[in-house]
């Protein structure tokens, strides 16, 4: 019997719904526990981040514009089409040196988080809105809202868990992202843009960049089209003039404080991407 | 729609009422201030004085002491003492109590307050004595009930004080804004060095006075006065576990590029360029009422003042002109005076600033109007002012004037007015006149401003978050969302 000569993937990056190569050409290789080559994973440069920045900002209205129930439905949409491409998730882990295990635990584990946070859609306003009882005949109320485009500073480890724990929660009020990932944990990463790209998620909602973190976050932290950074994958030395480029537009840096725990579920990690709205009305006859 | 000639409305009759003074016997200020550092007052380390003056009379009132960067470091170590030692031990219940007795002060020295915060800033004697006196009084009432019910604020979440927070206040609503920033500070169980503002330190000062007759303990609050040095210093102090500002988008932007490295914790109250939009459906009176108290209220030294008149094509002829008829009556003077509307603007600096900016627009194009109006002969005035032939490129539509300027542009469909509202690097507020109820729901949910005021406008109630979007800063003043920015593991929740 012939045996089937394996199809390798090439590992581009995700931008607007497309898959495109870095435009800079540029690629850097990431090689499993026993050297041998996975992938030339594509190295996103500046412009790749301009391209992603605009592809978020265009989805973002529309995004946000769905109503809660219709965010939570696309969401438990993509967590089907992971459940499907289960296999490949664990390949991704084990390659890079995941016992199998542990790499099956990981990816059932991520699957169920990203499902938690897609039932958050329409929830997530009860437990940090409010009602507040002025004293006055005016009826207020405070309601959350997206913050606008977020780049979210993926963390290594653990590769998926860690990527979905920042992104669910960032989308799921209507922000749209441009992700951050890079070496072995971009594996599941472009997996994951794959995923997105066929689970009714809208084009640019999500945007995946593999790239060297050190080097496209001072863009990202500079770029007065983003509204907030996720530094949660960061890499420590970043340096105090890369974080104080975010006061050009008053970004907000969220994630990556000491003691932060990158793999929380929590509503308040939703909230971190939220902005709170408060309403007046006069009460009269 | 003109009015006809002999319409009452065209010809404003003699609206001269009697001088109605409010006494000032109230209030005793003292030739010096220390600053208020572990409990008592304190000369500053440098020796170094500025002086405060009224700036309705620029007659000089006292020489406050200018704290240094020594000083600021004491009054760290005495907050830092504070929370290690009794406060941090404290149980909310009698934290809270502290508080209750802060906010009854507040209220039974109400008048003194407010006198002197007229007298210090210049804002009209009715706003300080029914605004924000009565608020600062709320805000310690209001905030003093949580410190012991933390633990239902954010479920799920243990929380916990940063430690000592820095605080740096601006001089519009010097006690006001002092409230706003002690009380949930407090309230969590922070430790507390403030530092008010350069041209508005007195009623600070005379609050300083009620903590200590509270008998709150020495080191909670420190309030140390001085300019931007002073602040800078604070700012700069590695001994602070938390930053909090309320002041210009420039200044904030400096201190979040100065504490990012440090990844300090930060809540920025930053400027706005508010739109105030009118549709052809409003309440006409009201409208033209909402419109003016939203630029005009304390001379328009207001962050979240409705700059920015957005009035719907079909009707912005009349309401131009009703508007022009209702500030011919508005009367600027003493702000001692029971009926003054408009006081004195804050400084010798802002007022350059003001007319600076007016210059501009009238040199850019845009055709200005201003009441006939007499200006005292001494202390810094501006007539309430308005801009009509606006262009969004003009800089009187862009950048924040902070004083009694309006601009007014059109728009015909609701769309062109979010997009025209939205069209601004800030997000702090926004009002919205109409009558018909879904278009108030379908406007508020658009516009991208953390206030939005419909039918009413400059309304502030301690229950009630107050922040900004975008350049406007981030992290909520006011309410449950309120207490987060002072406690560790609330989450970013503003």
């Amino acid at each position: 019997m012939a045996g089937h000569m394996p199809v390798d993937k090439t590992y581009k990056l995700f931008i607007g719904g497309a898959f495109p190569r870095s435009e800079s050409g540029r690629t850097f290789q990431v090689r499993s526990a026993d050297g041998g080559l996975l992938a030339n994973v594509s190295r996103a440069s500046r412009k790749d981040l301009r391209e992603a920045v605009r592809a978020a900002r265009s989805a973002q209205a529309g995004w946000s514009s769905r109503t809660a129930y219709n965010r939570g439905q696309i969401l438990y949409r993509v967590a089907e089409v992971m459940e499907s491409r289960r296999a490949e998730f664990a390949t991704a882990l084990r390659d890079t040196g995941r016992p199998a295990r542990s790499a099956r635990r990981e990816v059932d584990a991520s699957i169920d988080r990203w499902v938690w946070y897609a039932g958050w859609a329409d929830k997530v306003h009860h437990v940090l809105g409010s009602v507040n009882p002025v004293a006055g005949p005016y009826f207020n109320f405070t309601v959350p809202e997206p913050t606008g485009v977020v780049v979210i500073a993926a963390p290594d480890e653990p590769p998926l868990m860690g990527l979905l724990s920042r992104l669910a929660p960032a989308i799921v009020s209507g922000n749209t992202a441009i992700v951050l990932t890079g070496g072995a944990a971009s594996l599941v990463a472009v997996s994951l843009a794959e995923v997105l790209a066929t689970s009714d998620v809208p084009a640019g909602v999500v945007n995946v960049l593999t790239c060297d973190k050190a080097e496209v976050l001072p863009w990202a932290l500079s770029h007065l089209d983003v509204n907030l950074v996720d530094l949660t994958g960061a890499p420590d030395d970043l340096g105090d003039e890369v974080v104080a480029g975010a006061a050009e537009n008053v970004k907000r840096i969220v994630g990556g404080r000491e003691g932060s725990d990158p793999v929380e579920a929590s509503p308040y990690v939703i909230g971190d991407f939220l902005e709170m709205k408060t309403i007046w009305h006069p009460i009269g006859r | 729609m003109t009015p006809p000639d002999n319409d009452p409305r065209t010809e404003p009759f003699d609206l001269d009422y009697a001088p109605a003074p409010q006494s000032t016997a109230v209030v005793d200020i003292a030739d010096e201030y220390g600053l208020f550092i572990d409990g008592d007052f304190v000369e500053s380390r440098s020796g170094r004085t500025f002086a405060t003056t009224n700036p309705a009379t620029e007659e000089h009132l006292a020489d406050v002491a200018e704290g240094s960067k020594d000083d600021v470091d004491r009054a760290v170590a005495a907050a830092r003492n504070a929370y290690e030692g009794h406060w941090g031990a404290l149980s909310g219940r009698e934290r809270g109590k502290y508080m209750f007795r802060i906010a009854r002060q507040i209220q039974e020295r109400a008048r003194q307050f407010a006198v002197l915060e007229t007298i210090d800033g210049g804002k009209p004697i009715r706003e300080s004595r029914d605004v924000d006196i009565p608020l600062s009084a709320a805000w310690f009432f209001y905030y003093a009930g949580w410190a012991d019910k933390l633990e239902y604020a954010f479920p799920g979440r243990r929380v916990a004080p940063h430690g000592v927070a820095g605080q740096i206040i601006p001089w519009n609503f010097p006690l006001m804004m002092a409230a706003w920033k002690l009380a949930p500070a407090l309230a969590t169980g922070n430790t507390v060095v403030l530092k008010p503002a350069e041209t508005t330190p007195l009623t600070a000062l005379l609050l300083a006075d009620v903590i200590r007759d509270v008998g709150l303990p020495p080191g909670v609050v420190n309030i140390v006065t001085g300019a931007g040095a002073t602040g800078a210093a604070l700012v700069d102090h590695t001994g602070i576990d938390k930053l909090a500002f309320t002041g210009s988008t420039e200044v904030g932007k400096r201190i979040q590029r100065a504490t990012s490295g440090r990844r300090l914790p930060l809540t920025l109250e930053l400027g706005g360029k508010a739109a105030h939009i009118v549709f052809d459906d409003s309440a006409v009176d009201q409208a033209v009422e909402g419109i003016v108290n939203g630029i005009y209220f304390n001379q328009g030294h207001v962050c979240c003042a409705g700059s920015r008149l957005l009035v719907q094509e079909s009707v912005a002829e009349e309401f131009t002109l009703r508007l022009k008829r209702r500030m011919a009556v508005l009367r600027l003077g003493d702000p001692l005076d029971k009926n003054t509307d408009v006081g004195a603007i804050n400084s010798a600096e802002q007022l350059r600033r003001i007319t600076d900016m007016v210059d501009a627009g009238v040199a850019e194009g845009a055709d200005l109007h201003q009441p006939d109006c007499d200006l005292p002969e001494r202390g810094y005035w501006y007539p309430p002012t308005v801009f009509t032939g606006v262009q969004q490129s003009h800089s009187v539509a862009r950048d924040e004037i902070f004083g009694p300027v309006l601009t007014v542009q059109t728009f015909r469909t609701p769309q062109e007015a979010v997009d025209k509202a939205n069209n601004t690097p800030y997000g702090l507020s926004a009002g919205i006149w109409t009558e018909k109820g879904s278009r108030i729901l379908w406007m508020a949910e658009q516009l991208r401003a953390g206030v939005v005021w419909a039918n009413t406008y400059n309304q502030f109630d301690p229950a009630s978050p107050f922040g900004g979007y975008k350049e406007s800063g981030f992290g909520r003043e006011g309410g449950l969302h309120g207490l987060a920015p002072y406690l560790r593991a609330a989450g970013r929740v503003a």
